[in-house]
């Protein structure tokens, strides 16, 4: 029986490992590019044997160093953590395999950077779903933007560069210029900045403090990309397609949700959330923000940008599911991190796929090609339901909770704007697919040659469509893991 | 032997001086003699260390002689801590110098400033050890006058001018320095530090004695580049040789912060000069636009060299402002500081000697596309760079964090809201330089260059190295630090 910590240490340190191992053998690319496949095998193994004992209710901890007196690099595997992480390792066995095949089939230059900066950025993610405090997800967060900085300004083009700096600008400003002064704040004001069930703040903190608290909070947590700070996703989006497809629409974005979410319960707590008079405030911001994202998306041709304010619209879901401060919408939020990003990968994936087999990026142009690349528009169109959330993908579920939560809570404003949302979504995500399949091809674009993309890159897509089906029927064991995160006793 | 290390600490410097001016015509062995005299200072200063780490002082009497007649050297937790940066920094920098020096000095003269070097390092050991008013001002001049002559042998022509308007400077501080410590000796009759704490205890309630705090608070303050007098600093650090600007950059200001806290603490005590003179409310607001000002500036540098310049003086600030907090958390920031910014500081001027030695000089310009070149000069800038912006697990956040702490502990948040936006800035004038180096094309007339080498390389990690160990493993600064503030303070305190 290998012992906890070993575990916790484990899967932080497979990601460095193959980071090395992978810089060693930069000069194979055979080899190298098996090995970025054996690196997220290997994580992903780690990282499920923590599963079952999270299960039976242990919580796996290991502490690392103490910079000083109560500030710590400290790990705690908690459900939500458990969750990420799970989600973070799993989905990239399938995008390290999708990505050979795309980086090889669209010609990328420098694979070993690419790959060793996916290591790092995925170390970093592993960092921040263990974290037993703030200070510790802090350092792991920054760590996580600095990361994938170099993998946004990849192709090193003019505007590459320039979507690069948005990129590292807002998300670096947002988290020194707000998230660190209110983590200190936090950290004078409760003396602590553990991760406790039921939150650290109340009785320490009084509401009119953290209520300002909870804006910095929300704004200095960029990643989760709450408008007017959300620019730097769009940016984001001069990257190749695997780092779209596994950062900015899993790893770096539900970073951010997490991080809101784990605040939310953890550092807050809900009951204390409720008295505080800017948590309907953020609440609004998140729905305004979900229904101008997806107004934007619907203007975007580019997909790859439809997509980036698609993801800008759901995460803002997730930030609504904390501040509706209310159990089943803070259960939905959790479970919409994993359902959204299987959705959302797989989009990225069809994205990919189909610039590799055409070099086609505008929706415009894609009219028809439904017909040549049956499978890749199959896909994209389980995991645009899953995204709507339509029976029969895993998307029904986490919206469900969200419904309800609305519901429950009595914000009437709240669930009509998520219908409206929905609505929205249907009409940005449903369109491309729909003309791809029905529509002719423009005239002059006789798509000669055109056939799927290579089998690297076809293969995972699939997976993760399927994966969006099988949701449907594994959200109950979901729900069960991550019941405990909100220390709600039995009962349902 | 032991018993002797207060002396030594100081001796060593002071006789390897004329030896080395004797070796001119050997500058290898010059060089050697150097070294080894800064490694054998770094020794002693960590046995000092070692022996009042528990809180006690060493008391030594010069010749033999009782004080308060002879000269006596105290070394406590405040001096051994400022001893030990000094020591450490010049052994550090003494492998970096032979090829940079080599390089910027001419080959007939490389003893002499090996020598100058020498007395400005036992200068500057002097002021920090000795327990005697007069003595602090005679090292002061030893230090300075040094420094002068470091300084103006720099490549640049402008360096005789920046030379001499620090001396002008400087002489000005240390005569206010000088007539203070005289109006305290007429008053008193005695120049020991610590006889001067008990007998100034009658006689605080005169004109003369607050004169003479407000000629040695000036002058010192000219010493450390207060805000605003300190317009001979960027000159000065911009011009000189690149690894005078590395020992002055990490040393200079430290000790001369010292100096004041050990005239403030010790010698006029708390009560004097933060009750009776409220002396934190004139020190808060030029710490705080020391900061805020000069940071500024910084950004818009075009210079390298004088970009740090400039954010020295802003990092100055940071440590009057720890000390204006007059709490003892804020005066073990500032004196955890002093460590911090000195090895981060150090670092990050060995990166910029780096980039002159191959490049020949640090305009933006120049240095634009050096990252491709030499890699490892530039993630040396880079992580002694985010340290000077202190982001956690640098050296640097160390010090912000509590420096912070103590600010909010009285409730100054407007203070912790700066401190906060103006490491905001230090990002900026950082990135400039990343930027620069990493994402422009290199000029057109660039000369090819090649890495470092191995000799500047390997002290500049060294140092860099130690701004992730000491923002990690925090503790041992921070205890040194702690026993500092406690000497200074003259009781244990509740951390």
């Amino acid at each position: 029986m290998v012992s906890d910590a070993t575990l916790v240490y484990l899967a932080l340190a497979v990601p460095l490992a193959g980071m090395f191992a992978l810089i060693a053998a930069s000069r194979w690319p055979a080899l190298r590019d098996s090995l970025v496949v054996v690196t997220a095998v290997a994580m992903f193994g780690v990282v499920v044997q923590l599963l079952p004992r999270v299960l039976r209710g242990e919580r796996p901890s290991a502490s690392l160093i103490e910079l000083f007196p109560g500030l710590e690099i400290a790990f705690l595997v908690e459900p939500l953590g458990m969750m990420f992480a799970l989600l973070a390792s799993g989905l990239w066995i399938i995008t390290a395999l999708y990505a050979i095949g795309y980086m090889r089939g669209a010609r990328e230059l420098h694979h070993t950077r690419f790959h060793v900066f996916f290591c790092i950025a995925l170390f970093s993610a592993t960092g921040i779903a263990f974290s037993s405090n703030m200070f510790s997800l802090f350092v792991f967060y920054e760590a996580l933007t600095l990361s994938t900085y170099p993998l946004v300004a990849h192709k090193g083009n003019e505007a590459a560069k320039k979507g690069a700096r948005t990129y590292l600008g807002l998300l670096l400003g947002t988290s020194v210029g707000l998230l660190l002064p209110a983590v200190i704040a936090t950290w004078w004001l409760a003396g602590t900045l553990e991760f406790t069930p039921g939150g650290i703040m109340a009785g320490n903190v009084n509401p009119a403090i953290g209520g300002l608290l909870l804006v910095l909070f929300m704004y200095g947590i960029g990643k989760a990309a709450l408008m007017p700070f959300h620019r730097w996703l769009p940016s984001a989006m001069v990257a190749p397609t695997p780092v779209s497809a596994l950062l900015h629409a899993v790893a770096v974005v539900k970073a951010g949700v997490f991080t809101v979410l784990k605040v939310s319960v953890y550092l807050f707590g809900l009951d204390y959330l409720r008295e505080l008079a800017t948590t309907d405030i953020i609440l609004y911001v998140a729905v305004f923000t979900l229904i101008a994202a997806s107004l934007i998306a619907m203007q975007q041709d580019n997909l790859k940008a439809r997509l980036a304010y698609s993801t800008v619209s759901q995460l803002s879901y997730i930030v609504t599911a904390a501040m509706l401060v209310s159990e089943f919408a803070a259960l939905g939020g959790g479970m919409h991190i994993v359902m959204h990003a299987f959705g959302k990968i797989t989009l990225f994936f069809c994205a990919g796929a189909i610039y590799v087999a055409t070099k086609k990026t505008e929706i415009s142009d894609m009219h028809g090609l439904g017909r040549r690349m049956p499978v890749t528009f199959a896909a994209f169109f389980i995991g645009a339901l899953c995204v709507i959330g339509v029976p029969p993908t895993g998307g029904v579920w986490s919206k469900w909770h969200l419904f309800m939560g609305a519901y429950d809570s009595g914000h009437q404003l709240v669930v009509l704007a998520l219908i409206v949302s929905t609505l929205l979504n249907i009409a940005y995500l449903l369109p491309p697919v729909v003309n791809a399949f029905l529509l002719p091809p423009k005239e002059g674009d006789q798509g000669g040659g055109i056939r799927e993309a290579p089998l690297l890159c076809v293969v995972p897509l699939s997976l993760t469509a399927l994966g969006c089906i099988a949701l449907f029927v594994l959200a109950g064991p979901l729900a069960g893991l991550l019941r405990p995160y909100l220390a709600v006793s039995g009962g349902w | 032997m032991t018993e002797h290390l207060p002396a030594l600490q100081v001796v060593i410097a002071l006789t390897a001086a004329p030896l080395v001016m004797l070796l001119n015509r050997l500058p290898r062995l010059a060089w050697g003699v150097t070294l080894a005299a800064c490694w054998a200072t770094l020794a002693i200063a960590l046995l000092l260390l070692l022996q009042v780490s528990d809180g006690g002082e060493i008391r030594y009497e010069m010749g033999g002689w009782a004080p308060p007649w002879g000269i006596e050297y105290r070394v406590d937790g405040a001096n051994a801590w400022v001893l030990l940066i000094i020591g450490l920094v010049s052994a550090v920098v003494m492998p970096f110098a032979r090829r940079s020096v080599e390089q910027e000095i001419p080959a007939d003269r490389l003893g002499l400033f090996y020598s100058a070097f020498l007395l400005a390092n036992a200068g500057l050991l002097g002021i920090a050890i000795t327990n005697d008013a007069f003595n602090i001002f005679v090292f002061f001049e030893i230090s300075a006058l040094a420094s002068y002559a470091l300084i103006a042998m720099g490549r640049d022509r402008r360096a005789v001018l920046s030379s001499y308007q620090y001396l002008i400077m400087g002489t000005i501080g240390t005569t206010f320095l000088l007539i203070g410590i005289g109006f305290l000796y007429i008053m008193t009759g005695t120049l020991n530090l610590s006889d001067l704490a008990t007998r100034l205890e009658g006689v605080t309630d005169t004109r003369t004695i607050r004169a003479a705090f407000g000629f040695i608070a000036v002058g010192i303050s000219l010493k450390l580049a207060l805000f605003p007098l300190h317009l001979w600093l960027p000159n000065a650090y911009s011009y000189a040789p690149s690894m005078v600007t590395v020992f002055l950059s990490a040393t200079a200001t430290k000790v001369a912060i010292y100096v004041l806290l050990r005239f403030v603490y010790t010698v006029f005590g708390f009560e004097f000069s933060f009750v009776e003179l409220s002396m934190a409310w004139v020190l808060m607001p030029l710490a705080l636009l020391g900061i805020v000002i000069p940071s500024l500036v910084a950004v818009f540098q075009d210079d390298v060299k004088r970009l740090l310049a400039y954010s020295s003086v802003a990092q100055v600030g940071y440590m009057i402002l720890g000390i204006s907090l007059a709490s003892a958390l804020g005066l073990m920031a500032s004196t955890v500081h002093l460590f911090n910014h000195a090895i981060t500081k150090a670092a990050l001027f060995m990166a910029v000697g780096c980039l002159v030695y191959r490049l020949g000089g640090v305009s933006l310009s120049r240095v634009a596309g050096a990252a491709e070149r030499m890699p490892w000069t530039m993630a040396a800038f880079v992580v002694a760079g985010l340290s000077l912006i202190g982001v956690p697990l640098t050296a640097g956040f160390v010090t912000k964090w509590h420096l912070l702490q103590a600010a909010l502990m009285d409730g100054f948040w407007p203070v912790a809201a700066l401190l906060l936006a103006t490491s905001l800035i230090a990002a900026i004038y950082i990135w400039k330089v990343v930027e620069a180096a990493y994402f422009r094309a290199p000029p057109d007339d660039a000369r090819e260059v090649r890495e470092a080498p191995l000799s500047l390389l390997v002290p500049t990690w060294t140092l860099t190295a130690m701004t992730i160990i000491f923002g990690v493993w925090a503790q041992l600064p921070i205890s040194a630090a702690r026993n500092a503030a406690e000497a200074l303070l003259g009781a244990p305190q509740p951390w």
